[in-house]
């Protein structure tokens, strides 16, 4: 190994093309995942910040919060349910939101609530909201009075919250007057009575499934209850965008795999003479092998840090409405399949190392 | 003790059906400090005689013994252990290893052999003592590229002695060389060689080369004369 890292020192050129070629690919990798990243949770926030662990939905939503309407009866019916330990309401409504000073709406989520979820407060009084800071692009601020839906609705801006959005609209997190208030000026075609929500969010006894099917089974049908998780994804698009980036990313892999394997392979064929004269002074395959995949994993190391660095600078020069996170986590999981990728990739010269003569040192073969 | 004995030794390969004889039944002792000439046309059997007594082959009959070391019957492992620890080779094109130093190509045969901490700190002494001994000690820092033929092959010499080998197995060592550099390193092996109470076989073209050993052994189509 020491001789692979020394002449990865000595001779850094050799190793230059496929150094920038994979620093490519992580770049383009850590974006893939730095959107689907962004996509995911930005349109998901309002779902995963939930402490419920159910989320029940009116039958004929199909899945959809804003299709769906719970009214006072049925909401009974559910917190009747052996197991429902606690219920409250969440209504969710899509409009274009005037920002003081600015010329263009922002696109926000006004979410009327019962129950605090995870990182929100408890609900503010009416005609104040809190915030999502993703809405700080937009240039909104604490303390403006923001201007709600076609109808103007005044909303006041009380505080921010974090990762709390849905469908890539900014949250802004109200009591339930407040919510029913935006969606009948908005929406008078689908305004909601006093009392109704969209869906409830349901705490209960485990298992999640159980206890969503209990309800469902009490409601006869009127209600269809999925797990916290399954109605994450069964945000609109959100299954579909995760499938699609994950193919993406996977194949990105398998191409970073193929460059680290064809680089060696050529590698391989140029320095097989020097391999020959290795093994004739008592280097083993296996050592040998070790040098290999030692060059491949510190390419792709490199490569990565050179990537990631790219990609955070990239990052910085883009406008904030394009939803890319750049998680630690994603760039953990980068490094660690750019690396495994390289390594694997690195083994394909494995046969020809092992089929280098060491006869060929004094210029015979077998 | 004999430094190299090789008894009866016959090496074939398969060409398509037919049997290609590249070694017929050859012996030959080497003693403890005896440099012997290996002299023959191309295609000989120059070649295979070396391959098989530094562990490079396997012969297809007889023995093959270094030193104490019956290697006949080493299996591939063994062969590569048996290298990295019992014998010196000199390469026909010197064969260093272009992105080491000097120093480091002889370093390099201890680190092949999983050498580290105490053992790599006296390899490091012993190819400092080699290279100063070998008269290129101020050149222990240049790579291969930046080195006269000399003392490439010079830096050669010194790989091959680095594991103290009873055996060292020169291939052409002058066949790139003038004849003035030819006779010099000649000089210079014979020195090494004698001064270390080392065996050597060379394996030489150059007639003019093999007044430097004392004895010269011929090799004819796989044959070693009498």
């Amino acid at each position: 190994m020491i001789l692979a890292l020394r002449e990865l020192r000595r001779t850094p050129r050799r190793f230059v093309s496929a150094t920038v070629v994979l620093t490519l690919l992580v770049v383009l990798l850590l974006f893939l995942g730095g959107l689907l990243d962004g996509l995911y949770l930005g349109s998901t926030g309002a779902l995963r910040a939930q402490r419920a662990d159910v989320i029940v939905y009116s039958a004929d939503a199909n899945d959809s919060i804003i299709r769906s309407r719970i009214d006072p009866a049925l909401r009974a019916r559910v917190e009747r349910v052996p197991g429902v330990t606690d219920v409250s309401g969440l209504g969710i409504t899509l409009v274009g939101t005037t920002v003081p000073g600015r010329g263009t709406l922002a696109d926000t989520a006004v979410i009327g609530y019962e129950g605090a979820p995870r990182g929100v407060s408890a609900p503010p009084p009416n005609g104040e909201a809190w915030a999502d800071r993703r809405l700080a692009a937009f240039g909104v601020r604490v303390g403006q009075t923001l201007g709600v839906g076609p109808g103007q609705v005044p909303i006041r801006v009380r505080g921010w919250v974090r990762d709390t959005n849905y469908l890539l609209q900014g949250a802004l997190w109200v009591n339930p007057a407040t919510w029913r208030q935006v969606q009948d000026t908005s929406r008078p075609d689908a305004s909601v009575p006093l009392g109704t929500f969209a869906v409830l969010a349901v705490s209960g006894r485990p298992p999640a499934r159980e206890l969503a099917h209990d309800i469902d089974a009490a409601t006869n049908g009127e209600t269809k209850s999925l797990t916290k998780s399954q109605a994450v994804l069964s945000s609109p698009g959100t299954r579909q965008q995760k499938s699609t980036f994950a193919g993406i990313i996977g194949v990105t892999f398998l191409v970073v795999g193929l460059v680290v394997a064809l680089f060696f392979v050529l590698l391989t064929i140029e320095r097989i003479s020097l391999y020959g004269v290795l093994k004739a002074l008592g280097a083993s395959t296996p050592r040998l092998a070790a040098g290999v995949m030692t060059q491949a994993l510190v390419v792709g190391i490199v490569a990565f840090g050179v990537g990631e660095l790219l990609t955070l600078g990239l990052a910085a020069l883009l406008p904030a409405q394009i939803p890319l996170l750049l998680q630690p986590s994603r760039a953990v999981s980068t490094f660690v399949g750019v690396t495994a990728a390289a390594v694997l990739g690195g083994t394909v010269s494995l046969r020809r190392i092992a089929h280098a003569d060491p006869m060929t040192a004094i210029g015979a073969t077998n | 003790m004999s430094a190299l004995e090789l008894k009866n030794v016959r090496k074939t390969y398969q060409s398509g059906d037919e049997e290609v004889v590249a070694l017929d039944h050859a012996n030959l002792t080497v003693s403890d400090d005896e440099l012997i000439a290996l002299v023959g046309p191309s295609g000989s059997g120059k070649s295979t005689l070396i391959s098989i007594s530094g562990g490079l082959l396997t012969p297809t009959e007889g023995a093959v013994v270094v030193g104490d070391e019956d290697i006949s019957g080493y299996s591939s492992k063994q062969l590569t252990q048996f290298r990295s620890e019992r014998v010196g080779f000199v390469f026909q094109t010197v064969n260093l290893v272009p992105f080491l130093t000097a120093r480091e190509n002889l370093v390099v045969v201890a680190e092949l052999n999983g050498a580290h901490g105490g053992r790599r700190r006296r390899a490091r002494a012993r190819a400092d003592q080699l290279l100063d001994e070998l008269g290129i000690a101020h050149r222990h820092s240049h790579l291969p590229a930046e080195l006269s033929g000399g003392e490439r092959q010079r830096v050669a010499i010194g790989r091959a002695l680095m594991n103290e080998p009873k055996l060292v197995l020169f291939d052409e060592p002058t066949s790139a060389l003038d004849t003035h550099l030819g006779e010099r390193v000649m000089e210079l092996i014979r020195d090494e060689v004698k001064g270390r109470g080392t065996a050597a076989v060379i394996v030489t073209h150059d007639e003019r080369m093999t007044h430097y050993c004392d004895r010269v052994v011929a090799i004819t189509d796989g044959r070693l004369a009498a």
